[in-house]
């Protein structure tokens, strides 16, 4: 089964979020990886970008789907995670111990609107 | 079946040769070309012969499998039988001889069967006229979407840049509408498979150029509100584009001009017979109804008061040229005879059959296999995965298992609307002795994952080659064959 970790923010199209003061650390979660399979390449957005919220920020591709990633918040990224442009299995080894990118955000007040841990099992449960 | 993968090259002995040539007379003249347009050494071409070329062929056709090799229930790809009689009309010399720049008044036979295939298409279809010319199914969709474009654009109607696509759409409607420039909105599907009219309706203003769908739609399940759809979609200045990947259920039933499309594209490789699938180039006619007519791609077929046909590349309405000449002539050539062969009354029997074809499949095995959506479907069907999954058995498996008993496998993994899909789709031209081979196998491997599961999960076991390593393949892939082993 899919696991879940305490203390994040979760949305509805499978992206998780930590914070670290302004910084949101965006990755998906470990039941979007198995829902994907063995990934061969994710898609990265660029240093500087800006995002809103529910924008496409990227894609995650698998030898059965590909799938686009819907930034969480609204801000510009800061940081993305290189290793995953040669190693995109991380995220198959570890959701939720590889982010992809690293957004500045511009409000935080949307965090509100993200679920918990326990209310994204629950829509989980329901896929 | 054996295995081979040489290559031609690699049966290539110096000196060897199949062939012989007759003298060059130009020989001559050779002194007389340009240097630079004089090779320095002969090409690298294989030296064998005849039979080295026969066998080498004959071995790897052998590699393959086909519709003429066995059963092949590739959901959404309409894998029916190609009569051998579409090969001899287009192997007929007057056809196989042509060329594309002869003048209209040497082809007059061949311009007129591009008009009567046009009219048969029309008259299945419902759409006023149609072009021949787009050379596969998602060109066809960029040919209607490039209409559409033309449509809205000729009417000084500029806001019109997006286009709504269902979220059991087909992966090239969404690709074809962002080629075409436009923008893409999703329309989310109800628990029964079908779309969401509550949900559609708000996405409904004036920046919306159309809709595309696709009925029955990738599920299989017939959009019975597509009348109410229409009606929202024409109310707020929109058009509908038909998908035709799936009409092969309702040729000869329903009609989607009747059910007030204004744009489609048919696939002649799917529901007309010709070959497809690594067998044959496609052919995606695109029909219009009368409103849309001025903005067909040139060049156009037009008849004279004489009677006389002309090929017309010029006009100030069309949405463009979106080929070199005027299609793929050899499939459309093959899709007339199949309707002609058909004729009127047959032409009727071909969705009938594919949809109970497709329901008694389903029906035989929803006790092994998880159906989603309990209805009646259409020409195809969608699992997903086995009822029982305790075992760790996958849609995957269960598809490399299938190619161990003489099967291809169905579309697995497509609609993304479910984890494990199976999709299944058996055409008209299957047996009820076919049909039930299949069913039986089905059921073995449903036992099977149960009993021994190890044997699916390193499935295929009889095949050339054995199950693939799709992940790293994937990520390092190797595009050379001189960087293999």
């Amino acid at each position: 089964m899919a696991k879940t970790v305490e203390g994040l923010y979760y949305s509805e199209s499978h992206e998780w979020v930590k914070v670290d003061g302004n910084i949101a650390i965006v990755g998906i979660t470990d039941f979007a990886q198995h829902a994907m399979g063995d990934l061969s390449y994710v898609d990265m957005p660029e240093v500087d970008d800006e995002f809103e919220k529910g924008e496409e920020f990227g894609a995650v591709e698998s030898v059965k789907a590909a799938s686009d990633l819907y930034s969480p918040v609204s801000g510009t990224v800061v940081e993305i995670n290189e290793e995953l442009e040669d190693a995109p299995e991380l995220l198959n080894e570890d959701a939720f111990a590889n982010w992809i990118m690293k957004v500045q955000m511009s409000d935080p007040s949307e965090l509100e609107s993200l679920m918990d841990a326990a209310a994204y099992e629950a829509m989980c449960a329901n896929e | 079946m054996k295995y081979y993968d040489k290559l031609i090259f690699d049966l290539s002995k110096e000196g060897r040769q199949g062939y012989s040539l007759p003298a060059n007379k130009w020989e001559a003249l050779v002194s007389e070309l340009p240097a630079g347009l004089l090779r320095a050494e002969a090409p690298a071409l294989p030296q064998v012969s005849e039979l080295d070329v026969v066998r080498h062929y004959t071995n790897l056709s052998q590699m393959n499998f086909g519709v003429d090799s066995g059963f092949y229930p590739l959901g959404s790809c309409t894998m029916k039988y190609n009569p051998k009689i579409n090969e001899e009309i287009a192997a007929m010399p007057a056809f196989a001889g042509l060329h594309p720049l002869q003048p209209a008044g040497t082809v007059q036979g061949v311009l007129r069967l591009y008009k009567e295939l046009s009219h048969a298409l029309s008259e299945i279809t419902g759409m006023a006229e149609f072009t021949l010319d787009p050379f596969a199914g998602a060109h066809g969709e960029l040919t209607g979407l490039m209409i559409i474009r033309q449509y809205h654009m000729s009417r000084g109607d500029l806001k019109r840049t997006k286009v709504i696509v269902p979220d059991s759409a087909h992966g090239t409607n969404p690709a074809s509408a962002a080629v075409c420039g436009l923008e893409i909105v999703q329309v989310k599907s109800k628990e029964n498979g079908l779309v969401d009219v509550e949900d559609l309706k708000p996405l409904l203003d004036d920046t919306i150029a159309g809709i595309m769908m696709t009925n029955p739609n990738t599920l299989g399940l017939f959009e019975k509100d597509i009348k109410e759809i229409a009606a929202l979609v024409h109310d707020c200045g929109g058009l509908l584009y038909y998908d035709g990947a799936n009409m092969n259920p309702l040729i000869g039933m329903v009609r989607p001009g009747d059910m007030g499309f204004d744009v489609l594209h048919l696939n002649l490789h799917k529901s007309f017979s010709t070959p497809h699938g690594g067998g044959g180039p496609g052919s995606g006619p695109v029909g219009v109804a009368a409103h849309l007519a001025q903005h067909l791609p040139v060049p156009k077929v037009v008849e004279d008061e004489d009677g006389l046909l002309h090929v017309v590349g010029d006009d100030p309405m069309t949405c463009g040229q979106i080929s070199g000449f005027m299609g793929n002539f050899g499939v459309l050539l093959r899709a007339y005879t199949y309707i002609l062969m058909l004729g009127k009354q047959n032409v009727r029997m071909v969705g009938p059959l594919a949809v109970l074809g497709a329901n008694y499949i389903k029906e035989s095995l929803k006790d092994c296999y998880k159906l989603p959506i309990e209805s009646v479907c259409k020409h195809e069907f969608v699992f997903d995965g086995l009822l029982d999954q305790s075992t760790g058995v996958t849609t995957l498996d269960i598809a490399k298992r299938l190619l161990d008993y003489g099967f291809h496998a169905p579309t697995i993994y497509f609609p993304l609307l479910f984890h494990q899909a199976i999709m299944i789709e058996p055409t008209e031209t299957e047996s009820k002795e076919t049909l039930d081979g299949f069913i039986e196998i089905m059921r073995h491997i449903a036992a099977e994952a149960i009993s021994d599961p190890e044997s699916l999960k390193t499935a295929p076991h009889t095949t050339p080659v054995r199950r693939l390593d799709e992940t790293t393949a994937a990520r390092q892939p190797v595009l050379k064959v001189k960087d293999m082993n």
